[in-house]
């Protein structure tokens, strides 16, 4: 994807959690560090253009909620959460740039649930690439990408002084 | 980086990106603390267990919740309740413990390198939560945290440590962490308590409370042992409280900001007037809250390099 197919794809997506949501009522946009919270970011900018009203906004460090602490070597940096609105009875929309195995977001979704009660838990992914190992499945993608197992999709984002572009590279990195 | 190191001990043997590590990672957990639920499952199955030697209720409890709040298993062990009144070495207790699955062992003890001597002889993680008058890392680091969140940064603050700092572990984990955060560390107190050759440790030496405490960014207050004051270091409390206790006029002195420490207990009125104590100056309560906080961020990070 190039940098006008990621920005139609959020335009869309935006478009698609209003109208799914029925406009923008207790709607709150979190984003999964790293990559999730710089699209979640957009995704709000493009929703408040709409709505003419401002989006509670969140960032979400899973790191804490990983399943595979007790068995790696070495732990993962752990980044900061700051959601600073109750999420309780908000209809919540978890943002992430590459949806996988599943386990991301299952920790995301258990994190979550340690920070309050909310009404409903939406994803919007801006790459679905297959191979889940859990039942889990977007709300809203941004393009399904097929891939082999041992590839690898990185995403680059203007927020890191890239272009914004999503490419295969081949060759596994730890995932 | 990452985390390699099997024990935290002193904080002399850390280098200072392994204290960034350690204060970057607290700066993340303490939004735990501040959760309707403070919980989190990172060290869901792990054990720990607190072997403490000598009689302490902050440290422990602090240790006890950081453990808590990451979910592992706590199991507090006190020697007065236990088979060490029975004539049990300290390393045969700790085999014990570990022969239990204990993942991390927090040891306080009178005799200073118990923690290494013991990390020696255990695959546990040991923390060192004091050993004798050497060292009490977790004390240092809640203390370079909270005054990294008051003023920013440690690099060329003015921090002045008062009081008996020959006997204090507090003061020597401290020294050894500002000086290499690259702090102007200076110490204060009565020669009696001053260690011969303080200096070699990089900090400069003061005897007159006043002359310590112009341009200070940061003041230390250690508490005065009372129990030791049999060993003749002073003339009497009161003549310790009229030069050395740190009253609102001497605080006056230090800079305007100036953030007022003290490790606890306090003796009010004698290192420490209740009128700072309980001034906006004194961050004695955030130095608190923040050591759960840095307690949480070693056994995170400790129990991964397994």
């Amino acid at each position: 994807m190039d940098a006008q197919e990621v920005s139609r794809a959020l335009s869309r997506i935006s478009h698609e959690i209003l109208e799914r949501n029925k406009g923008s009522q207790d709607l709150a946009l979190i984003g999964i560090r790293t990559g999730g919270v710089y699209l979640a970011k957009r995704l709000a900018t493009r929703i408040q253009q709409i709505e003419q009203r401002d989006i509670p906004f969140g960032e979400l460090d899973i790191t804490l909620y990983r399943d595979d602490l007790s068995i790696r070597k070495d732990q993962p940096e752990i980044r900061k959460t700051s959601i600073p609105f109750n999420i309780s009875g908000l209809k919540i929309v978890l943002v992430d740039d590459v949806l996988f195995t599943g386990r991301t977001i299952r920790a995301a979704l258990d994190g979550l649930m340690d920070l309050g009660r909310p009404a409903e838990i939406q994803l919007a992914v801006l790459v679905d690439r297959g191979h889940r190992q859990l039942p889990i499945r977007a709300n809203y993608v941004g393009k399904s990408i097929p891939t082999a197992r041992e590839e690898n999709v990185q995403v680059f984002f203007e927020e890191l002084g890239q272009v914004d572009r999503v490419s295969i590279i081949t060759g596994s990195r730890d995932q | 980086m990452t985390w390699k190191r099997k024990d935290l001990l002193t904080i002399a043997e850390l280098s200072v990106d392994e204290i960034e590590l350690i204060l970057t990672t607290a700066e993340s957990l303490k939004e735990v603390g501040g959760r309707d639920i403070k919980k989190v499952p990172a060290l869901r199955g792990k054990t720990v267990v607190n072997l403490f030697f000598e009689p302490s209720t902050r440290t422990r409890t602090s240790f006890e919740l950081a453990a808590k709040r990451l979910s592992a298993d706590v199991i507090n062990f006190s020697p007065s309740t236990s088979s060490v009144v029975k004539g049990e070495t300290l390393i045969d207790t700790a085999r014990n413990i570990e022969s239990m699955q204990a993942d991390i062992i927090v040891l306080r003890h009178s005799s200073p390198g118990a923690a290494d001597h013991l990390a020696r002889f255990v695959q546990s993680s040991v923390i060192n939560a004091g050993d004798g008058w050497h060292e009490h890392p977790t004390q240092a680091l809640l203390d370079v945290y909270t005054i990294k969140e008051k003023k920013k940064q440690i690099e060329g603050l003015i921090i002045v440590i008062v009081g008996d700092v020959a006997h204090s572990r507090v003061a020597r984990s401290n020294i050894a962490a500002l000086t290499k955060l690259g702090a102007e560390v200076r110490v204060v107190a009565p020669p009696t308590m001053l260690p011969l050759g303080v200096e070699r440790l990089g900090v400069k030496v003061f005897y007159r409370f006043d002359d310590a405490l112009i341009g200070a960014d940061a003041i230390m207050m250690l508490r005065l042992q009372r129990e030791r004051l049999g060993r003749a270091l002073l003339p009497s409390t009161r003549e310790y409280a009229n030069l050395f206790c740190l009253t609102p006029e001497r605080l006056q002195l230090a800079k305007p900001e100036a953030i007022v420490m003290h490790p606890g207990p306090l003796n009010r009125g004698v290192e420490i007037s209740p009128a700072v104590a309980d001034s906006s100056a004194a961050v004695i309560l955030n130095q608190v809250t923040n050591g759960v906080s840095v307690r949480m961020a070693l056994m995170y990070l400790l129990s991964g390099a397994a």
